[in-house]
């Protein structure tokens, strides 16, 4: 069965981040996104330790301790960036400015419900961040995730098992293997990149799934 | 004259007692006052509640505090990280308490602090095992959580600028909790790369109004550098 790979996902995201959207990019695998967004569109990156306009890694030897993104790694300003505190970069994200959140997820639920901060594992040390602001405040949170686990359980599921991070809050999946949009009839999969038909991802899903990769394709 | 120039880092936090609600600003070692964290660590308080973002990395500053066992109990969003071991080993022997708060909930609760407010719904964590027991309330169609807001008896910070009246600007993402820190605590404490005459700072672009803080140190720092550079270097 042909996947996508990461980066191959990364791209085909990208392709749905407009041009003047302000975009906050979740740590993990979205962070891929930023290095296929055309070169030629002005897109904002928000990044929630406080910074808008956020720019590729700097040079060697370029690093600043004190410009980081939000998983602490070195980046740069963009000209026309700024910078603020921890209470604005959060209004930002949970009063709903940002136009798209891509996160990474261990589930989703049917309904929307996302679960990416805590395995339950009763020994881990729990830690969550900016996990539950970012899946309930942008005006488009997308998950970015392999459709099935190693152990080839579909990670799409009638319920999350894991602990949620933020109830029917998924607006839309891309996953290796498809592209399924969370509505109020339910999950509608609007493109199919294996070379599997919608019967085969439905059976490798295991929820209902609506099939509108006919009206994706007409449009 | 008012001067809130102090000219040590022992007499800045001299008076922090025993039992403190001490919010410690910076993201990782961003804006981390690892000076003044390390001059709070001699003067020999414990029993400490620490605010920070983080639980500490490597063994500086707030990993190095926690070390010493002068922490109780840490309020904080993201404890665990790759180079957090000091509070793990710690968290494992259930010898430290944790508060985990999401992050823009812990950042709009010092705010609300600071700005004197009693509580705020937030949608952010609703249906989470992290609102449990919390009350909630449906508005306008939407489900929010109630939360309160926190305070503090001492804030630790790192800024780039201040001069004598307390007024602050910071550094690139280094400013992160620092503003709303300083009006969250009864005594701000701030450690400044450089202390400039009173007029030099722009008012256009002060961050922090001198009315939030009430010490400020100068610790010389090479602009691009934090403490964890440094140190590695």
């Amino acid at each position: 069965m042909k996947k996508l790979s990461r980066d191959e996902m990364a791209r085909r995201v990208a392709q749905d981040i407009p041009e003047g959207a302000y975009v906050n990019l979740g740590i993990g695998v979205p962070t891929l996104v930023a290095n296929h967004l055309a070169a030629d569109k002005e897109i904002f990156l928000h990044s929630e330790n406080g910074l808008l306009g956020m720019g590729p890694a700097p040079a060697k030897g370029e690093e600043d301790d004190e410009l980081i993104n939000a998983g602490k790694q070195h980046v740069t300003l963009l000209t026309g960036g700024a910078y603020f505190h921890h209470a604005d970069s959060f209004a930002m994200m949970r009063g709903g400015h940002l136009d798209f959140c891509v996160l990474g997820a261990f589930q989703v639920s049917a309904g929307g419900d996302l679960a990416n901060w805590h395995t339950g594992a009763p020994d881990a040390i729990p830690a969550v961040g900016g996990a539950m602001d970012l899946a309930i405040g942008a005006k488009q949170v997308y998950v970015m995730m392999e459709h099935l686990t190693k152990q080839g359980e579909s990670k799409i599921a009638a319920e999350c098992t894991y602990p949620v991070t933020g109830v029917g809050c998924v607006d839309r999946i891309y996953t290796d293997l498809a592209m399924i949009d969370v509505t109020d009839q339910g999950l509608v999969v609007r493109e199919i990149f294996s070379d599997i038909d919608f019967d085969a991802l439905h059976k490798l899903t295991g929820v209902p799934l609506i099939d509108g990769t006919q009206a994706a394709r007409a449009a | 004259m008012i001067n809130k120039i102090f000219e040590s880092l022992q007499s800045a936090v001299a008076d922090v007692h025993d039992g403190a609600t001490v919010m410690i600003g910076g993201f990782g070692t961003a804006g981390m006052p690892s000076e003044l964290i390390d001059a709070l660590i001699g003067q020999g308080a414990r029993d400490l509640t620490i605010v920070n973002n983080n639980a500490g990395n490597g063994d500086i500053g707030l990993a190095a505090l926690l070390k010493a066992k002068r922490v109780r109990k840490i309020i904080c969003s993201f404890p665990r990280q790759t180079d957090s071991y000091v509070f793990d080993a710690l968290y494992r022997a259930g010898e430290i308490e944790l508060e985990l708060v999401p992050q823009g909930n812990l950042a709009e609760r010092i705010r609300a602090a600071g700005a004197g407010i009693g509580g705020f719904f937030t949608p952010t964590g609703y249906g989470t095992r992290l609102a449990e027991g919390k009350e909630t309330r449906l508005i306008d169609g939407r489900h929010y959580v109630l939360e309160s807001p926190l305070h503090a008896d001492f804030a630790l910070i790192k800024a780039y600028k201040g001069d004598r009246w307390g007024n602050l600007i910071y550094r690139k993402t280094a400013r992160n909790f620092g503003p709303i820190m300083a009006s969250a605590a009864k005594t701000a404490i701030v450690q400044v790369s450089e202390v400039v005459p009173l007029g030099a700072l722009d008012p256009e672009v002060i961050i922090t109004p001198g009315i939030f803080v009430q010490r400020v140190i100068e610790v010389p720092q090479a602009a691009h550098q934090t403490a964890a550079t440094a140190t590695a270097a």
